[in-house]
């Protein structure tokens, strides 16, 4: 049981890594926001300003 | 005992999968099972792993799980955060997994189904697979670097350059043939038109929901798109069968051309949270579920393959593209087996992520595998067809004839027999008008896709459900390549454009914004519209110009991989890249020269210029035949780029294996790792 528990954990550690919630959660925790529309317009900005332009594959 | 135990299970994988593949290769005659395929890859794939990636990984580049990784070195919270290794393979199997892998292998499916799976099986467990993994521990080792500046580093100024350019090169291609596939998957077809546009309010839908309602919430706001991309396909139907509305949705492939080229420069300019990053959030999310789901279909339904093992086109006489075997089978498949690209994404964010090096062998090389088996689950869903039905699809008008009867007569003469009334009840089937000429790859995917389905889930009566949903999953893929594609292209540009005028490489300068997002829309642009007005369906001399350039970033990302080997005093074991490099070498090169040069018109753009100029004249004659010579000088200048690095690669590695030059590398020096266990 607490096996398929660990592996719907990190399932779900997955999904929120591609669908990129994980990485808002820690821009709040970095930025000491609390989630907001303001926040996560901030959190775009600085997203379209990285160098780090997260190509995609055909 | 247990080493016994471990020898006797390997064994037996080992003999299972020689058994599998043997029958896949030698069996001619009645169709057999997809279970064959699928036993032969799975064995494969599990050897390749347990074998060759841990070969490489102990005695080739010793995997230090001491060594700390940049994620933990330089952990910012943003870029560089260690994760969970499972969440990096995931990670990393979305960013790599894109249309490529279900089309290119479908196109090669002309040849049979054995020359694609024996490349799509070899060419992964020993090239792309190693590729992935070895570009993705070195850029661990630099910091995160990407391919292109460890290619500046390592080899000269020249590879970086290359690299670069190559990029750019691929980049243009690679959009405008996606774009050519999905104008010809929605040429005439209300249902699938109507559901590809309702997916641009569904995104923006979603793009609001998340900035202004709920933020940063968004697999619920994914589930939500989700369910409404489905009612979009049910509401298709019901646009297709209404007169009025289905008018206005049934679009010539030139006004679609024109719609997609509009709806690629707004996706560039418009604020990414708008419509790109929920487009990709709905993209991923379909993606995902619709591989799982046409895995276990296959596994469980697994339906007789009635393609024949190899085809008479094996000798380059083929409809869906020109040239034989070698090297267009090579250079067709790119991202099932190798792909140039995948090193961009090996060194882009993933290495950023990587807690521990030995996590890099099941990412790097593990990721590639199951980007692989999807490349075999798309030969499947072309080989469960009637061949017949198959060409019928993926043929051009310009080759098979206008009309179905001439169509099917001349693939009947083939010796696969098709009629025009098999074709029209598949048609009606699907809920498309025709399905005749639907070159491109992305429809014949659909109808095998739904092929398999309409065996058990709902049966016929909901295959125009399944192909639609197919059609719908595919033209996600593709679009939201096209809006992240020019967007990093437009970066890319505006990187190099501000070296020149400063204000042109703010990224969120409008100006700035505007002309690039121009320069590269107008670029992928005009070859999509080249490969719509072309009379051979354009996917004959766009696919292989695509191939070229992909595989020869490849072979660029091998040189850089092949340059450390030596410098790390790893020479005996140089061959694991060089072999896979000195192959692609020979593909990229072969086919270069034969689509430039070759003096048959089907095949060589030179001599489809010269046949043109020589045949009756009309309107459009000047521009096909600049065309065709644009083509053969962007196919020589890709080369020629290709071949100055591999000079300068040569000549960097005989100087360092003499004694002549200094083995340096620019790698980051040691620092021991701080992470327990737990935390990697």
């Amino acid at each position: 049981m607490s096996r398929i528990l660990k592996a719907g954990r990190i399932l779900l550690a997955t999904l929120r890594e591609i669908f990129d919630e994980a990485a808002y959660s820690r821009f709040l925790r970095r930025s000491q926001m609390t989630s907001s529309p303001a926040a996560y317009a901030a959190f775009w900005r600085e997203r379209e300003s990285s160098h780090d332009r997260r190509p995609k594959c055909c | 005992m247990s080493k016994l135990l471990a020898i006797l299970g390997w064994g037996a994988v080992a003999a299972l999968g020689a058994l599998a593949v043997g029958v896949v290769a030698v069996h001619r005659g009645e169709p057999i099972s997809t279970l064959w395929l699928v036993v032969a890859a799975a064995c494969c794939y599990a050897l390749g792993f347990r074998f060759y990636s841990k070969f490489i990984a102990a005695r080739i580049l010793a995997l230090d799980a001491f060594r700390a990784t940049p994620a933990e070195r330089l952990e910012n919270g943003r870029d560089f955060v260690v994760t969970n290794k499972w969440v990096v393979f995931g990670h990393h199997f979305a960013a790599i997994a894109g249309p490529g892998p279900l089309v290119g292998p479908v196109l090669a499916a002309q040849f049979g189904y054995l020359p694609g799976t024996l490349w799509v099986l070899a060419g992964a467990v020993f090239a792309g697979c190693v590729q992935d993994f070895v570009i993705l521990l070195f850029s661990v080792r630099r910091d995160g670097k990407s391919v292109t500046e460890m290619a500046r580093e390592e080899i000269g100024r020249v590879g970086g350059f290359v690299a670069y350019g190559a990029v750019i090169a691929i980049l243009i291609i690679i959009l405008a043939v996606a774009a050519l596939v999905v104008v010809n998957a929605l040429k005439g077809s209300p249902w699938g038109t109507f559901t590809i546009a309702m997916t641009i309010p569904i995104a923006l839908l979603m793009g609001v929901y998340l900035r202004r309602i709920r933020p940063g919430k968004v697999l619920e706001v994914s589930v939500f798109g989700f369910i409404l991309v489905l009612l979009a396909i049910w509401g298709g139907q019901w646009a297709s069968q209404t007169p009025t509305v289905a008018r206005v949705f049934s679009l010539q492939a030139s006004s679609l051309a024109i719609l997609i080229i509009i709806y690629g420069f707004a996706a560039s300019a418009v604020p990414v949270w708008l419509l790109l990053a929920p487009r990709d959030y709905l993209s991923t999310f379909v993606k995902l579920g619709a591989i799982g789901l046409l895995a276990m279909g296959i596994v469980v339904l697994h339906p007789a393959l009635h393609m024949p093992a190899v085809t008479r086109f094996a000798d380059g006489t083929g409809p869906v593209f020109a040239g034989k075997i070698f090297p267009f089978a090579f250079i067709t498949i790119a991202c099932g087996a190798i792909s140039g690209f995948h090193s961009l994404i090996s060194s882009g964010t993933t290495p950023k992520l990587i807690a521990r090096e030995t996590q890099t062998r099941m990412v790097g090389y593990g990721a590639m595998m199951a980007e692989s088996a999807v490349a075999i689950m798309a030969i499947t869903a072309a080989c469960v067809l009637q061949p017949g039905i198959y060409f019928a699809i993926n043929s051009p008008a310009g080759v098979v004839g206008q009309t179905p009867v001439a169509a099917t007569a001349t693939i009947s003469g083939w010796g696969f027999p098709v009629t025009a009334s098999d074709m029209q009840a598949l048609a009606h089937a699907v809920g498309e008008q025709t399905l005749f000429n639907r070159t491109g790859g992305a429809p014949a995917f659909a109808v095998g896709m739904a092929h398999i389905f309409s065996q058990s889930l709902g049966g016929e009566k909901v295959m125009g459900l399944w192909y639609h949903f197919a059609v719908m999953f595919e033209a996600l893929f593709i679009l939201t390549l096209l809006d992240a594609g020019t967007r990093a292209a437009r970066f890319m540009i505006q990187d190099a454009a501000g070296h020149i005028y400063k204000p042109l490489g703010r990224t969120s300068w409008y100006p700035s914004i505007l002309i690039t997002s121009g320069l590269i829309v107008g670029a992928w642009g005009y070859f999509l519209w080249q490969g719509v007005k072309d009379p051979l369906g354009g996917i004959n001399s766009l696919w292989p110009l695509f191939g070229i350039s992909n595989q020869l970033l490849a072979a660029v990302a091998l040189c850089v991989a092949t340059t450390i080997l030596i410098k790390m005093h790893r020479a005996k074991y140089v061959l694991v890249t060089l072999v896979p490099l000195a192959w692609l070498v020979a593909v990229t090169f072969t086919a270069a020269w034969q689509k430039v040069l070759s003096p048959d018109p089907h095949l060589g753009f030179l001599a489809q210029a010269r046949a043109l100029a020589a045949g009756p004249a009309t309107s459009a004659t000047p521009r096909l035949i600049f065309n065709n010579r644009l083509d053969a000088a962007l196919t020589a200048v890709l080369v020629t780029m290709v071949a100055l690095v591999l000079i300068e690669s040569v000549r960097g590695w005989i100087g360092v294996l003499s004694g002549r030059k200094e083995a340096r590398m620019k790698e980051t020096p040691f620092v021991m790792t701080r992470l327990a266990e737990e935390q990697a």
